[in-house]
C-alpha cells in the first residue's frame, strides 16, 4: 500500500498523468495554445475528476463488488461520468452562469477525456480506500493542471519562435511534452 | 467497392492524418508486439460497433444517440477485455488501462457518428476495417521505432546486431512524444509538398 505522501508525489511528478501516463492528450494538446484556456479546462478536469472519481469509487464498492459485477466497471463508468457532466452543466447553467461561461465550453469535451474515466479505473484497479482514492484524485488533477499551465506557458513562447514550416504547432508541441517528461525522468528513483 | 477501406490506410488514416487516438498511439508502443496487440483490440471494437450501430440506427432515438452509441461501445470493449485476459493475457497486462479506455476513444465513436449512423452495414464494415488497419499500421509504425531504438530488436528478436547501444530512452515516455513528434512533422513535410506542387 503507497503512503499518503506516496500517492501525492507520484501523482504530481513521478507518473504524472499527461506526462507519463498519456492520459488527456486531446485536451493537453487542444487547448493549451494560451494559458486562460489552459486554466479553464484544468479546473473544470479536476471539478468533474473529484466528483466522478467519487462517485465511481462508491459506484463500485456499493453495487458492482457485493453483487459480484465488478466486470461491468467501464459501462457503469462512463454511464456515470456521462451523465455527471450533464447534470453539472445543466446546473451550471442555472445556477452560475458567470461559471457555466467560464468553463462551458470545454464541459462536453470532458465526457470522452480518458484522464477522468482512467483516474475511476486506477483507482479501483489498486484498491484504494475512500480516502486513498480521493487524495489519489485530487492530486492528479493538480498534476494535470501543473502539466497544461506550463505547457501553454511555453507553447505561448514557441508562436514566436522561427520554427521550420513542417515543425509548426503538433510536431514541436509533442518534442516539447517530450522534453517536459525527461525532466521528470530524473525523479523517477524517488518514489 | 474496395473505396471505403482504401481511405482509412493512407488518405484518411486516423492517426496521422485525423490525428485522433493520440493517447494510446503513445501509451502502447513501447513494442511492435503491444502496438499490434492494441492495434487488434481496436480494431475489433471498431468492426463490431460499426456493425451493430448500423444495424440499428432506424431504432435509435436522434436526441439520445450518442449515450445509446457509447453503451454499444462499452458493451464491446467488456467483451473484448475479458477475452484478451483469456487468449493474450500477457499482452492484455502489457495494455493494462489502455484496453478499457477504448471506450472514450474519440475515433470509435467518430465513425459511429460520422459514419455508420448513415450508412448501410456492407459500406460500415469496410470502413471499420479500412480505419481499423489504417490505425493498426499506425501503431505499429510508431512500436518498430520505439522498439528498433529502445531495444534493437522486432517482435523480441534482435536485429540490429550485439553491437548496438540501446537508447532507454525511446522505450519509455520521453520516447513515445519525441517519435510522435517527428512522425507527425514527416506527415506534415509531405502534405506541404504536395500541395506546393498542386497550389
Amino acid at each position: 500500500m503507497d503512503s499518503t505522501f506516496g500517492i501525492v508525489f507520484g501523482a504530481l511528478f513521478i507518473s504524472n498523468i499527461v506526462l507519463s501516463q498519456f492520459l488527456g492528450l486531446c485536451s493537453f494538446l487542444g487547448v493549451s495554445k494560451n494559458m486562460r484556456n489552459a486554466l479553464g479546462m484544468s479546473a473544470a478536469v479536476a471539478f468533474v475528476m473529484i466528483m466522478a472519481s467519487t462517485i465511481s469509487w462508491f459506484l463500485y464498492h456499493s453495487f458492482l463488488l457485493p453483487f459480484g459485477l465488478a466486470y461491468l466497471k467501464t459501462i457503469v463508468f462512463i454511464l456515470a461520468i456521462a451523465s455527471l457532466v450533464q447534470l453539472l452543466e445543466m446546473f451550471m447553467k442555472k445556477h452560475s452562469p458567470g461559471l457555466h461561461k467560464a468553463m462551458g465550453v470545454f464541459l462536453p469535451l470532458i465526457t470522452t477525456n480518458c484522464a477522468i474515466l482512467g483516474i475511476a479505473l486506477i483507482n479501483v484497479q489498486k484498491e484504494y480506500s475512500l480516502f486513498d482514492a480521493t487524495v489519489n484524485s485530487v492530486s492528479t488533477a493538480l498534476g494535470y493542471t501543473l502539466a497544461l499551465v506550463v505547457f501553454s506557458c511555453i507553447r505561448e513562447r514557441l508562436d514566436e519562435a522561427d520554427l521550420p514550416e513542417s515543425m509548426k504547432n503538433l510536431p514541436i508541441a509533442l518534442i516539447t511534452a517530450s522534453c517536459m517528461s525527461i525532466s521528470l525522468l530524473g525523479l523517477s528513483g524517488m518514489h | 467497392m474496395f473505396a471505403e477501406i482504401k481511405k482509412g490506410i493512407i488518405k484518411e488514416n486516423p492517426l496521422f492524418v485525423q490525428i485522433l487516438g493520440v493517447c494510446p498511439a503513445l501509451a502502447t508502443t513501447s513494442s511492435l508486439t503491444n502496438a499490434l496487440g492494441m492495434g487488434a483490440a481496436f480494431s475489433l471494437v471498431l468492426i463490431f460497433s460499426n456493425l451493430m450501430i448500423s444495424a440499428l440506427k432506424s431504432m435509435i432515438p436522434e436526441q439520445i444517440r450518442i449515450p445509446c452509441y457509447i453503451v454499444v461501445i462499452a458493451s464491446l470493449v467488456t467483451v473484448t477485455e475479458m477475452l484478451m485476459g483469456a487468449l493474450v493475457p500477457d499482452i492484455y497486462a502489457a495494455l493494462g488501462i489502455f484496453i478499457p479506455l477504448i471506450v472514450v476513444n474519440c475515433i470509435i465513436l467518430g465513425r459511429a457518428e460520422a459514419f455508420a449512423s448513415k450508412r448501410g452495414v456492407f459500406a460500415s464494415l469496410q470502413d471499420a476495417l479500412g480505419m481499423g488497419l489504417g490505425f493498426t499500421l499506425a501503431l505499429a509504425s510508431v512500436g518498430s521505432i520505439r522498439e528498433l531504438l529502445g531495444a534493437g530488436t522486432l517482435l523480441g528478436f534482435p536485429v540490429l546486431g550485439s553491437s548496438f547501444q540501446p537508447i532507454m530512452l525511446m522505450a519509455q515516455p520521453p520516447g513515445a512524444f519525441i517519435t510522435m513528434g517527428f512522425l507527425f512533422a514527416g506527415v506534415n513535410y509531405l502534405k506541404q509538398r504536395k500541395e506546393a506542387r498542386h497550389g
